[in-house]
């Protein structure tokens, strides 16, 4: 069996990201495994610009963001293998993988997963009616215009308000396509107010919220949907029925972490994220395994998951090095208001940043850190979407014994 | 025209493909006509995919007896024909002193119809069977089974195909009318077809085609059904069927593991006369769940991966009250023609039994010459998810195609897409290449592969993008390209 | 007049109000950096955009490579920037970064890759 220090399954921001702070780091015995044909993941369908504003203080389409990466891989000569799907990741870290070349086995002394997160499907949602075809995922739908030239849409609704939906209504809409409107059932949009802006906004395509699709028509292609108004527990109101004839719906309703090879490798996940509960080296319950980016929670911003794969691969540098890392013995628990944070336990002897996102709109109000009672840390928020993820830094300094740390919002 | 048949069989599900693969025995010329572009795009491949014990139908019934025959040769027959089929067991749960009585009267009605090894069992016992059931005691079938039935009707249909039958997709049924010398002309929407015998295999569509042959009046009502998916994480939970106490009419909302690891949810029974709409209620899908999480409380929405619906052609009688099967020839109103009427469940379980019934009506009329050639056995595609890690080594080494994996849910391989898009049957419909591999059926539903497996069609197949069909006629995926090369 | 708008510079998204009178910028709440107001006074007077779209490949080993503007362009024309941009064929290979239609309308602003496609 071959080994490696690190094994990082998926080469795309999170994945690339990893490998070239780990090589900085002084980690050079790594392999990506990528199971598309090129590096970049995702990226490399989002043609759009606004990537790396933060990250690059540039504004970046997708596939350049990926590609600054992807150089940087090269030129440090960092081993990845492309065409290459990992079967399996065992819990002591032998990881199988498939290839034209065959079947090979790696022993890891880490693993990183980085694997991102795929979208909700209408049959998760359980949207009622018939199952025409016509019905696709926003990225499905990104894939086949961006990446086979396939034009899949004319007369397009759009369910969910998530920003790869919005971006899709733009990218249909300059290709030819009539996008009607784009219903969120949520009463407030999940994606971000840019893109309501310059992709709604710019095309007069209508946002309507606390509304969803009630029916779906057709045993072939899609020939239409019925759309309802729903009330304040999200149920349709009957009577407000509204028939849309279309060609297409777009989903947009959601990305859920791709977990699967974290399951087989005995990850625990948290029920909240779908991702895995892991301290703030970014380590899971077993040890050795890192995971981030996507895979661990749904970002906002690609920016945020290079980040966090770099913060990543700093600890399970120091964990190659030294062979284990501190405890983290320190729990953190949230309010109702706060969703979940990543990461869920730290060491409390460095400083860390909290991720998280509010559960609702919030206004005018302080996310707080607490110990003991005591404010250790803060952040004021004229207004706090759930589309956005939000970022605390915590001192070392500030936090005292291994009580559990309670953030909350106060307003 | 096309030249003349022997036999003709309308409809190719998993009976009219059990009857071709049972007739091509003999030396005939045999032709099947489908109106869709697959073999189980109807009530075969929509339906719960378990083999009945047959303890559910009254006594002295083709139900009962058929469905006894197709459980007891199952196991054989999916080890000749190559198609998933799982002898797991299955459980009807009960709490009342009525429900304890109802399953003591099925037993016995089980025992009279030759269902073997049925007893009651106790709650202790149910949870060592199934430990996530709810239930006081329960009926426990021990050769009740599952089996995948979009690979059983395809595995029925390409081992008929192999030994001589012609398959004929997209091929309608608007006429029928019989000539002065005896032999049938089969009107399709796709031309004419002549033949000695007819077979009315039309599931659906039995009562069109039988009013087409000249016996009229049978009343067929449809029962249609919806389920839900559960995503496979669930399977572990749900080693078989747990179903609730029956009806007299409806076996009722049940839980079943399906061969592949998933659960499936239901099905409800509404009576419906449209045929061919397939959607599904949101209060029905609601109340799938909340019924059956009576009986096995995993049912989580978070777990829900798709719906389906499928509908039950039943016969029924002027009162409404539900017939048996109906397999016969009127050799007044239409000799040289077999029909079959109201094949519902069990039709699963009991195809080949069935085929074999209609056949020997056929024989009592006719002398059928064995046809020397005759290959029982056939092979289906190898699965590499399914195989051991020195055999996927292996089928790699041989052919690299099996280290291409497509469908990542799924783990299906670029070797077994290829051999899908090239059928035996020649289907080319996505929904074609999914039940031959299972790609587009996981938790993504072909959010990563549907696009290659578009791609793979167009190529493999020599079609443009707007030519690729997800299932029925009109059914594109595709409008046109984003920038047209000039 | 009160006016509001949402700053689509970064993904922060700041919602601006903007006191304007005859066209005119009076005051304005809301920016959390100096590009917010940059862009309401863009906007005012002429609002523009970058977009991003892909052109026809042939050889490659992708049928598209994508393209964007390397500096927007007034959002009225958006739709004729489209109609140039899918006149244009590029032979593989071609690297990111390469410029395929050079000051677009016009307009201080060019169609570049940025998507390398090898050759097939």
């Amino acid at each position: 069996m071959e080994k490696r220090d690190v094994i990082i399954v998926g080469g795309g921001p999170a994945g690339l990201a990893a490998a070239v702070e780990l090589h900085n780091k002084g980690i050079t015995d790594i392999l990506i495994l990528e199971r598309e044909k090129h590096l970049g993941g995702i990226l490399r369908q989002c043609i759009h610009d606004g990537f790396g504003l933060t990250r690059f203080r540039t504004t970046l389409s997708g596939p350049e963001y990926a590609q600054r990466f992807i150089d940087e891989v090269v030129e440090k000569k960092i081993p990845y293998r492309t065409d290459t799907t990992v079967l399996e990741v065992s819990p002591d870290k032998v990881v199988t993988v498939a290839s034209r070349e065959g079947l090979v086995q790696y022993q890891a002394r880490a693993v990183i997963l980085t694997m991102g997160c795929r979208e909700r499907t209408r049959g998760a949602l359980a949207i009622p009616g018939e199952r025409p075809t016509g019905v696709f995922t926003a990225g499905v739908a990104q894939a086949y215009m961006n990446l086979y030239n396939r034009m899949p849409a004319k007369e397009v609704v759009i369910l969910g308000s998530g920003d790869i939906g919005m971006i899709m209504a733009r990218r249909l809409t300059l290709e030819g396509a009539h996008v009607q409107a784009v219903f969120e059932i949520q009463p407030i949009p999940s994606g971000l107010p840019r893109n309501i802006e310059q992709c709604l906004n710019d095309y007069n395509i209508p946002l309507y919220l606390s509304h969803t699709v009630t029916d779906v028509h057709g045993g072939s292609r899609l020939t239409g949907v019925t759309i309802s108004r729903v009330d304040e527990h999200l149920r349709p109101i009957p009577g407000t029925e509204k028939e849309y004839a279309c060609d297409t719906l777009i989903l947009s309703v959601g990305l859920i972490p791709e977990n699967e090879l974290s399951l087989d490798a005995g990850v625990k996940l948290d029920n909240r994220t779908k991702g895995a509960i892991v301290d703030e080296h970014f380590q899971t319950n077993v040890e050795g395994i890192f995971v981030a980016g996507n895979v661990l929670h749904v970002h906002d911003l690609v920016d945020f998951v290079s980040m966090e794969a770099e913060r990543l691969a700093d600890s399970a540098a120091e964990y190659i090095k030294h062979g284990s890392l501190p405890e983290c013995p320190v729990e953190i628990v949230t309010d109702g208001n706060i969703g979940h944070t990543i990461p869920q336990k730290i060491s409390g002897s460095q400083d860390v940043t909290l991720s998280m996102r509010v559960r609702s709109l919030i206004k005018n109000c302080r996310i707080v850190v607490k110990q003991n009672g005591e404010e250790i840390a803060s952040k004021k928020m004229k207004k706090a979407l759930p589309a956005e993820m939000i970022q605390i830094p915590v001192k070392a300094e500030k936090i005292n014994g291994t009580q559990k740390l309670e953030v909350s919002v106060e307003c | 025209m096309k030249h003349l048949y022997d036999v003709l069989i309308v409809g190719g599900g998993m009976v009219g493909s059990a009857i071709a693969r049972e007739l091509s025995r003999y030396q005939l010329k045999i032709g099947v006509l489908e109106k869709n572009l697959d073999v189980c795009y109807e009530t075969s491949g929509r339906n719960s995919a378990v083999v009945h014990g047959g303890f559910a139908y009254d006594e002295g019934t083709l139900k009962a007896r058929l469905c006894v025959e197709g459980n007891q040769m199952m196991g054989d027959l999916a080890e000749e024909l190559d198609f998933p089929f799982l002898r797991c067991g299955k459980v009807l749960v009960g709490n009342t002193e009525e429900d304890m009585a109802t399953l003591k009267r099925t037993l016995i009605q089980g025992e009279k119809n030759g269902s073997r090894g049925l007893e009651i069992i106790d709650e202790d016992r149910l949870h060592e069977l199934v430990p996530a059931a709810v239930g006081k005691f329960a009926m426990y079938s021990p050769n009740s089974g599952i089996l995948d039935p979009f690979q059983y009707t395809i595995a029925l249909a390409e081992n008929a195909h192999e030994n001589g039958v012609e398959y004929y997709f997209d091929h309608q049924v608007t006429g029928i009318a019989r000539e002065e010398d005896g032999t049938y002309r089969i009107s399709t929407i796709q031309g004419d077809f002549q033949c000695r015998w007819v077979v009315n295999a039309a599931g659906l569509g039995c009562g069109k085609i039988s009013d087409m042959l000249g016996i009229r009046g049978y009343k067929i009502i449809g029962s249609k059904g919806d389920y839900i998916i559960l995503d496979k994480r669930t399977g572990p939970l749900l080693p078989m069927p747990v179903y609730p106490v029956p009806s007299n009419t409806y076996m009722g909302i049940h839980v079943t593991n399906t061969i592949d690891g998933n659960v499936t949810v239901g099905p409800n029974a509404d009576m419906v006369d449209d045929f061919e709409y397939y959607g599904a209620l949101q209060k029905n899908i609601d109340y799938l769940a909340e019924s059956a999480s009576r009986i096995w409380p995993h049912i989580n929405r978070a777990d829900y991966i798709r719906n389906y619906s499928g509908i039950l052609p039943k016969w029924v009688d002027d009162n409404g009250t539900i017939q048996d099967f109906k397999i016969e020839i009127r050799d007044d109103l239409a000799p040289h023609a077999i029909t079959l009427v109201g094949i519902e469940s069990p039709g699963l379980t009991a195809a080949v039994p069935i085929a074999r019934y209609a056949i020997n009506l056929m024989k009592e009329r006719e002398e059928l010459k064995e046809n020397p050639d005759f290959n029982p056995r056939r092979k289906g595609i190898v699965r590499f998810a399914e195989q051991s890690k020195e055999e996927q080594a292996r089928l790699i080494k041989e052919n690299p195609d099996y280290g291409e994996v497509i469908c990542r849910c799924e783990k299906v391989t670029r070797a077994e897409i290829l051999e899908a898009i090239h059928n035996p049957l020649g289907v080319s419909t996505m929904v074609g290449v999914k039940y031959r591999t299972r790609s587009m059926m996981g938790r993504c539903q072909g959010g990563y592969c549907q696009m290659r497996l578009e791609q793979m069609i167009e190529e493999e197949l020599g079609k443009k993008e707007t030519e690729v069909l997800y299932a029925r006629q009109g059914s594109q995926v595709i409008m046109g390209k984003v920038r047209e090369e000039e | 007049m009160l006016r509001e708008f949402t700053c689509i510079i970064c993904p922060n998204g700041c919602e601006i109000e903007a006191d304007i009178e005859d066209g005119k910028l009076l005051s304005i709440e809301g920016a959390t950096c100096p590009r917010g107001e940059a862009y309401v006074r863009q906007e005012l007077t002429d609002p523009q955009r970058n977009i991003a779209t892909s052109v026809l490949v042939k050889n490659g080993v992708l049928p598209l490579a994508s393209v964007r503007l390397t500096s927007p362009v007034p959002k009225e024309r958006i739709f004729d920037v489209m109609a140039e941009v899918r006149k244009v064929t590029v032979e593989a290979p071609v690297q990111a970064g390469t410029v395929v239609i050079k000051g677009i309308l016009g307009y201080d602003s060019d169609v570049i890759v940025t998507k390398t496609v090898t050759r097939k």
